[in-house]
């Protein structure tokens, strides 16, 4: 099976390729398009900022590669909001696979923003989330998230309730970090990568 | 429910994890990965390593230590000690820690803090305050005032307008450690810790005087941390972590429970 991590400026990636290292799975860390659209899996993780990331996409030419690839691809953290319609953090048009646009949480006495630490997860309607218990606990750290919408598959509540993971046909997504999200995370990564 | 965190800290001297009691006496309490692994199974919520060595050799010597710890371990770590650079940052990021902390060169450097956070992101720059309550001057009145070189030596800086600097700077986290409940074992320093808390934005971990269970309810509640970080107690096994976070969750307090 080849898997491979699109490579583009999003941080450190460092981590997801433990992650697989973990689970015995080969990858490719590569911003090819050949490599990419031969994969059997792709990964499309990010840390950064959404329109930094949006412009670097659009003169690699990924914006355009990423919503047509037809085999399971899981983006997370940015990645998952990049895969969205539009993302309040920097006014940013983005690629438009879930037809759902990212907020920033807002400021509310109590919450502090970014959202960071382990939260639990619920609502579970993904082959990804799999032999999860119930209110499962996974690692987030992000300002931006995407409302509970018709692609919701967890769902998970700071100030407001809003979308953990996402699906959509051959499109999957999730908000955490599942590559340092524990045992859990661990388990989601072994879900997508056995698709 | 977003949960406390639980969080030892591994002073590390050539792979092995060391903890004084007021960064004095060292003691040797095992090589780090492996008890970083066995922590992470028993539930600690993050990890921290804090390189007290730091010279050029050591350096190389922790970034393989890191990357160990990386391949090994599931749960998000903080690296720290002797980091002053963007190419230092880079180094451990690409060693694959998920955090660092900065200290010293921070207060030497306030901009560090803005160009590490426009280089990597807020979310993985940790500013570490050691803070000591001491007179702010001769006959000058007592004030809480950041410290460096491992709480020794005093600068000019008032505690709570230093980390609403580094809040805006860029940092992602404060780890405050105050200098004076260090090593007592006699609590946090609530007080303290809820007012640098109440007045962030960003996530505090609080460090220093933990010494049994109930400290960390105390420093969740009153002192209004977001984290609670440790050492001694743990490495020593006077405090296990799956008997705190059963009895913290029992208290009330939000926490990841595993098993």
């Amino acid at each position: 099976m080849k898997t491979v991590i699109i490579k583009y400026n999003a941080g450190n990636v460092q981590s997801v390729m433990y992650a697989l290292d973990r689970l015995g799975a080969s990858y490719l860390y590569t911003d090819d398009e050949a490599e990419i659209r031969s994969a059997d899996k792709v990964i499309f993780p990010g840390v950064g900022e959404a329109s930094t990331a949006m412009n670097y996409l659009r003169r690699k030419g990924l914006d355009r590669l990423i919503p047509s690839l037809t085999q399971p691809v899981l983006g997370t953290c940015v990645g998952m909001q990049l895969m969205c319609r539009y993302s309040e953090e920097n006014n940013t048009t983005c690629m438009g696979i879930f037809d759902v646009d990212v907020l920033r949480f807002p400021a509310t006495p109590g919450f502090k923003v970014p959202h960071m630490g382990w939260n639990s997860i619920h609502a579970y309607g993904s082959p990804l989330t799999a032999g999860l218990p119930e209110d499962a606990y996974v690692y987030f750290v992000h300002s931006y998230a995407a409302p509970v919408c018709p692609f919701t598959v967890a769902s998970c509540e700071y100030v407001h309730p809003f979308s953990a993971m996402l699906h959509k046909d051959n499109f999957y997504a999730a908000q955490f970090h599942c590559e340092i999200s524990g045992e859990v995370g661990q388990r989601i990564l072994s879900n997508f990568l056995t698709l | 429910m977003l949960t406390k965190r639980i969080i030892p800290c591994l002073d590390v001297k050539d792979g092995r994890t060391v903890k004084g009691v007021n960064f004095v006496n060292l003691r040797d309490a095992g090589d780090a990965v492996e008890l970083g692994a066995l922590y992470a199974e028993q539930g600690a919520d993050e990890l921290v390593f804090l390189d007290i060595t730091a010279t050029v050799e050591d350096r190389k010597t922790f970034a393989e230590l890191v990357r160990r710890v990386a391949h090994t371990i599931n749960i998000p770590f903080t690296v720290g000690g002797g980091i002053s650079s963007v190419a230092d940052v880079s180094a451990m990021l690409h060693a694959g820690a998920d955090k660092v902390s900065i200290n010293s060169a921070a207060v030497r450097n306030p901009d560090l803090i803005n160009e590490l956070a426009l280089e990597f992101g807020s979310q993985c720059i940790v500013v570490a305050i050691d803070t000591r309550y001491v007179p702010a001057g001769p006959d000058m009145p007592w004030e809480h005032i950041v410290h460096t070189h491992g709480g020794r030596k005093p600068t000019e800086l008032r505690t709570l307008p230093w980390a609403k600097e580094v809040e805006e700077r860029g940092a992602g986290e404060i780890l405050l450690t105050s200098m004076d409940t260090d090593g007592t074992k006699a609590g946090f320093a609530l007080e303290l810790t809820a007012t640098i808390s109440g007045n962030a934005n960003i996530p505090i971990i609080a460090s220093g005087g933990a010494g049994t269970m109930e400290h960390f309810q105390e420093v969740f509640t009153a002192g209004k941390a977001d984290a609670g970080l440790a050492a001694s107690i743990f490495h020593f096994r006077e405090i296990d972590i799956p008997d705190l976070k059963q009895y913290l969750h029992g208290q009330g307090i939000p926490m990841r429970m595993t098993k």
